[in-house]
């Protein structure tokens, strides 16, 4: 199984932990990732605040390199681990079916996209996120198959954010209110999921650096629940989630005034333990609030 | 209670935001489906269906006035939960870009998109250091997430030089046409 592969910046900054566990995994389970040649930011948020066709420019040039890239290696998907990335590329995709839309694009681009063909095909790549790819390409039977240390005892809230499943039109990916694919995974890697109703409710997104006051208010509530329904951890699938639930936690404190500490992991790392991958490869010394009393409850000791 | 003077209605306006965010506005009628769900309600100080509300009124000013679109995180809720489809996030993300194209950017979360997009615009991608260092002195707010520097830094996560790729002067060059194709629009 072959995909072409967008980290996004983060992945090579504050999300690393979720790069080195990505890659780790998809190699461990025979999935061959090929990061696209100097790939350049989607522009995330701040673009499509700005301008719907900025965003689709800085998008479309990567789209553009995907197509090329793609051609030559034979892989037949767009993956990406982040997912306002994934927004920004699936919405751009989505646009430029539209063919005033696209040729304003190609203005921006130092040579334009390659055209639609005769019958409307598009043909710029659409893009997945890896846990849709994960759980509906590979399966979760061929990735429960491999596991070797079952999570079982672990009690986790699964954390999707926003931006995975909505808006449902552009993203195609489970239910906007709803998604279970997370769920099942962490079924399948032996995890105990323990109800989440505020699985898709907003953490604060990028307010974190010019309004903290939200960012804090609303990570509180997601923190609060998940300690409330009795989670070891909270299991997320985007950076900027991330940030907010785990290196934020203490302004999250600060906001409600209840101390918490409540480890935060991607979803990949959790697999990277149940798949029995080194510690090399896990990068949880990269978190900010240690994981190391819960992964005891699975025998795991780590030295953070 | 104000008035309004339905015969003011900035029919433009209403035209120009349906257009840009590919929604029928008329098609609201608030139920306020999407105000129930927003995580940023209680800073709003128009909620959004007060936002659609004026929209429809073709009211620009108490539109492009209020903090809420500076504000939306773009959770999309809004948009899962109207009975009638209406992508409203879409509709909010319309409004920034009319207000910007209009010189409202007062707000802080201006400070920090900006920030954001030259850092892109020099090194092709984000560069973390350079935007916090880029806000701080746009808006002087020198402390911001200060507290975080000890938990950050010994973790590595927050490279010191920017990742600067080759493509970095192509894309420049998209940012550049697009600031002189909002120029010659205006």
């Amino acid at each position: 199984m072959k995909f072409a592969y967008y980290p996004g910046c983060s992945g090579k900054g504050t999300s690393v932990e979720y790069e080195i566990s990505t890659k780790a995994v998809c190699s461990a389970l025979g999935i061959y990732l090929q990061e696209l040649a100097d790939w350049s930011c989607c522009g995330s948020t701040p673009a499509h605040a700005t301008d719907t066709l900025l965003s689709a420019a800085l998008s479309a040039r990567n789209l553009s390199l995907a197509a090329e890239a793609m051609k030559q290696s034979g892989a037949t998907k767009l993956a990406t681990p982040c997912p306002s990335c994934l927004a920004n590329l699936k919405t751009a995709r989505h646009h430029m079916a539209n063919q005033e839309f696209r040729r304003k694009v190609d203005k921006l681009l130092d040579s334009p996209c390659p055209p639609l063909g005769p019958k409307g095909e598009e043909p710029l790549p659409e893009t997945y996120s890896i846990l849709q790819l994960l759980v509906e390409d590979y399966g979760l039977e061929n990735i429960a198959a491999k596991v070797t240390r079952p999570l079982k005892g672990l009690k986790i809230a699964p954390y999707y954010g926003c931006l995975l499943s909505r808006p449902a039109p552009i993203m195609q990916f489970d239910d906007p209110e709803n998604p279970t694919s997370m769920d099942r995974l962490l079924e399948a890697l032996g995890a105990e999921v323990v109800p989440f109703p505020l699985k898709t409710e907003c953490c604060g997104a990028a307010m974190g650096i010019p309004r903290r006051d939200i960012t804090a208010r609303l990570s509180a509530r997601l923190l609060d629940a998940a300690t409330t329904f009795g989670a070891d951890m909270i299991a997320v699938a985007c950076p900027l989630c991330h940030m907010n639930l785990d290196l934020r936690q203490e302004q999250a404190a600060k906001a409600s005034g209840v101390s918490y500490d409540m480890p935060v992991l991607y979803f990949t790392q959790l697999m990277g333990i149940a798949l029995g991958l080194p510690d090399s490869d896990l990068a949880l010394d990269k978190l900010s609030v240690s994981p190391a009393a819960a992964l005891q409850k699975i025998g795991k000791e780590i030295s953070a | 209670m104000d008035s309004i003077n339905l015969r003011a209605r900035d029919e433009a306006f209403i035209r120009e935001v349906e257009k840009e965010s590919g929604q029928n506005i008329s098609t609201c009628y608030q139920c306020g489906n999407c105000t129930a769900g927003c995580p940023c309600g209680p800073v709003y100080d128009l909620q959004v269906n007060q936002i659609m509300r004026a929209i429809q009124l073709g009211d620009k000013k108490t539109v492009l006035e209020a903090a809420s679109p500076w504000l939306c995180v773009s959770c999309s809720t809004c948009s899962a939960r109207c009975p009638n489809d209406i992508d409203v996030a879409r509709v909010m993300d319309t409004v920034r870009h009319i207000g910007r194209r209009e010189g409202k950017t007062k707000y802080v979360i201006n400070a920090f998109w900006d920030s954001f997009l030259q850092t892109v615009r020099f090194c092709g991608r984000s560069y973390e250091l350079g935007i916090m260092a880029l806000f701080m002195l746009r808006t002087g707010r020198f402390y911001t997430d200060l507290d975080l520097a000890p938990r950050m830094l010994p973790k590595k996560k927050m490279p010191y030089l920017p990742h600067l790729i080759r493509g970095k002067a192509a894309v420049s060059r998209i940012f550049k046409r697009f600031n002189d194709m909002q120029q010659y629009d205006d």
